[in-house]
């Protein structure tokens, strides 16, 4: 067992993907519970596909990735904001319209611009191909994060609980708001190695999901949730390697089978085991038994 | 003392408020009263700035009142309120306490003590560890009300308070106007359908976009008062229940 575990770690490429598989794994979960709690999930999967355009200018100007993505993505969250506050436009169909035509101006100018990203590698991940300067960028966005988590806990939590009560206090809600886009993007922009930016919605709304179900607080969804997408990326990266698939769906996928158990089976809100279950387990194993017999 | 002046609300071309004025002094509760969609939320949001106004002025104490919004507490109608957020009734209250305690601190012991005051006046501290959504109608709507009683606002806004809650939770409500009364605050607070609470306002605003009326519940609640606000919309049987209310 021990030797299953260690033998990858023998390759500088599985150290380097273990390495940010555990900071993303934290990351994700704490701003995915943000975006739950506000009903704003989509959010991520739109940010997530408005970073291509500003990924290809980076890489054709020659600059840091980071600096497109970020320019890119909030771009994309300013244009879903400006069409719903300018017309009737509501906000699913803004959000659908903006993320789907900076996806489409992200590949045009891929080929246009003769750029030598591998998309595949950005839509899906490749946790294998990440660098020790992916890995600092990546923990220097994590630390930036948790530590704003922690300094502002308590306004985020009036922010995203009870936005009019926020602002009724004196609370600068637009300038939350705009902190939390920014987070939300460099979240992204910190995973997309590993998990592409197709998958990264999974790794952000999936585990703190999970955790949902399962706690009743916001800081203990985050603290369970960062323990999943933990537990979710290692194994993921684990199962990748020895069983050769690819990264990014290999997390996704373990994450997504950690919620389905906890849909059917949290104690308080389980399909199978909540108190007002109409399908409790006794119940469904009592059903089961006569007919084995029969 | 509160001064509403020429208050005025336009949403993309749609009059929402039109020019309302009004002033209350310390110590009175006011109800405002007015048909669905006739801007009584609208108008406790343009108060505090929560929605652009067009026009008008609102000060308290000859200054703004958006700029002095600590000193304000505003309860939102309860179907506005997401109850499956994961977070506790104490974490709730404990809200009341952010702007006060300001920047990068955490509640000691004082912001507790007012918590757990709070809690006990409307009580539910049995259920502070409680999730919200575990709670019932008239319980959650204690909670907000701890939450503004937590914030020792001198200004309280209630956006429907009596909507959907029990007996019980009436009383309690009714209960704390008339301690918040006597201890000097201003209170606002909004209703659809007042049934008997009306008795117990010091004055009564009658809303349809426009203020119809301004007085004491009796002098309000007049059937041309009450024709120009709900038009044919008010049918008999209500008016009847109104001026049963509040004449026997």
């Amino acid at each position: 067992m021990l030797s299953w575990l260690l033998d990858p770690l023998h390759y500088e490429f599985m150290r380097n993907a273990l390495a940010i598989s555990i900071l993303i794994g934290v990351l994700c979960p704490v701003v995915g519970s943000y975006l739950i709690v506000q009903r704003m999930a989509l959010l991520g999967d739109v940010i997530a596909h408005c970073v291509l355009p500003g990924l290809s200018i980076s890489f054709f100007l020659g600059i840091d990735i980071l600096i497109g993505a970020f320019t890119s993505g909030l771009l994309g969250t300013f244009i879903v904001a400006w069409i719903r506050s300018q017309s009737r436009v509501k906000v699913d169909a803004a959000m659908a319209l903006t993320f789907s035509s900076f996806f489409a101006l992200g590949v045009t100018l891929i080929t246009t611009l003769k750029n030598k990203i591998d998309l595949d590698s950005f839509l899906f991940g490749d946790i294998l191909g990440v660098t020790t300067h992916d890995i600092y960028r990546t923990l220097i966005i994590t630390a930036l994060i948790l530590v704003t988590v922690k300094l502002f806990y308590k306004e985020l939590l009036f922010f995203t609980f009870d936005r009019t009560g926020a602002q009724a206090t004196g609370l600068p809600v637009n300038a939350i708001h705009f902190g939390f886009t920014a987070a939300i993007t460099l979240t992204i922009i910190a995973s997309m190695q590993a998990v592409g930016v197709i998958l990264v919605i999974a790794l952000l709304v999936g585990p703190a999901l999970t955790a949902y179900l399962l706690v009743k607080e916001l800081h203990q969804m985050m603290g369970l949730g960062a323990l999943i997408g933990l537990f979710a990326s290692i194994s993921g990266v684990y199962i990748s390697y020895y069983k050769n698939l690819p990264s990014g769906p290999a997390i996704v996928l373990v994450s997504s089978t950690l919620f389905i158990f906890a849909l059917l089976f949290s104690p308080a809100q389980g399909i199978l085991t909540r108190p007002d279950s109409t399908v409790s387990l006794t119940s469904l194993i009592k059903r089961l038994g006569p007919s084995k017999r029969s | 003392m509160l001064e509403v002046d020429r208050l005025a609300v336009n949403y993309r071309g749609v009059c929402g408020l039109d020019r309302v004025s009004f002033r209350i002094n310390p110590g009175q509760l006011v109800g405002v009263i007015g048909p669905n969609g006739a801007g009584k939320s609208t108008m406790l949001k343009a108060m505090l700035g929560l929605v652009p106004s067009s026009g008008g002025r609102v000060s308290y104490c000859t200054c703004p009142l958006h700029q002095q919004l600590e000193r304000v507490a505003y309860v939102p109608q309860r179907s506005q309120v997401d109850w499956d957020y994961p977070i506790t009734v104490w974490n709730t209250v404990m809200m009341a306490r952010t702007r006060s305690l300001g920047w990068f601190r955490h509640p000691g012991r004082a912001a507790k003590e007012m918590v757990e005051a709070a809690l006990e006046r409307v009580d539910i501290l049995n259920l502070k560890d409680r999730r919200i959504g575990e709670l019932s109608g008239g319980q959650q709507q204690r909670v907000f009300l701890a939450r503004a009683l937590a914030q020792q606002a001198e200004v309280l806004l209630f956006d429907e308070p009596f909507t959907g809650v029990d007996k019980k939770t009436e009383g309690i409500l009714l209960n704390i106007f008339d301690e918040l009364r006597i201890e000097g605050k201003i209170m606002l607070v909004s209703s659809h359908d007042w049934g008997q609470t009306l008795t117990h306002l010091d004055r009564l605003l009658l809303l349809n976009q426009r203020l119809i009326a301004d007085g004491s519940p009796q002098q309000v609640m007049t059937p041309e008062n009450l024709h120009q606000a709900y038009g044919a919309s008010l049918r008999t049987t209500a008016r009847t229940t109104l001026d049963t209310n509040l004449f026997c």
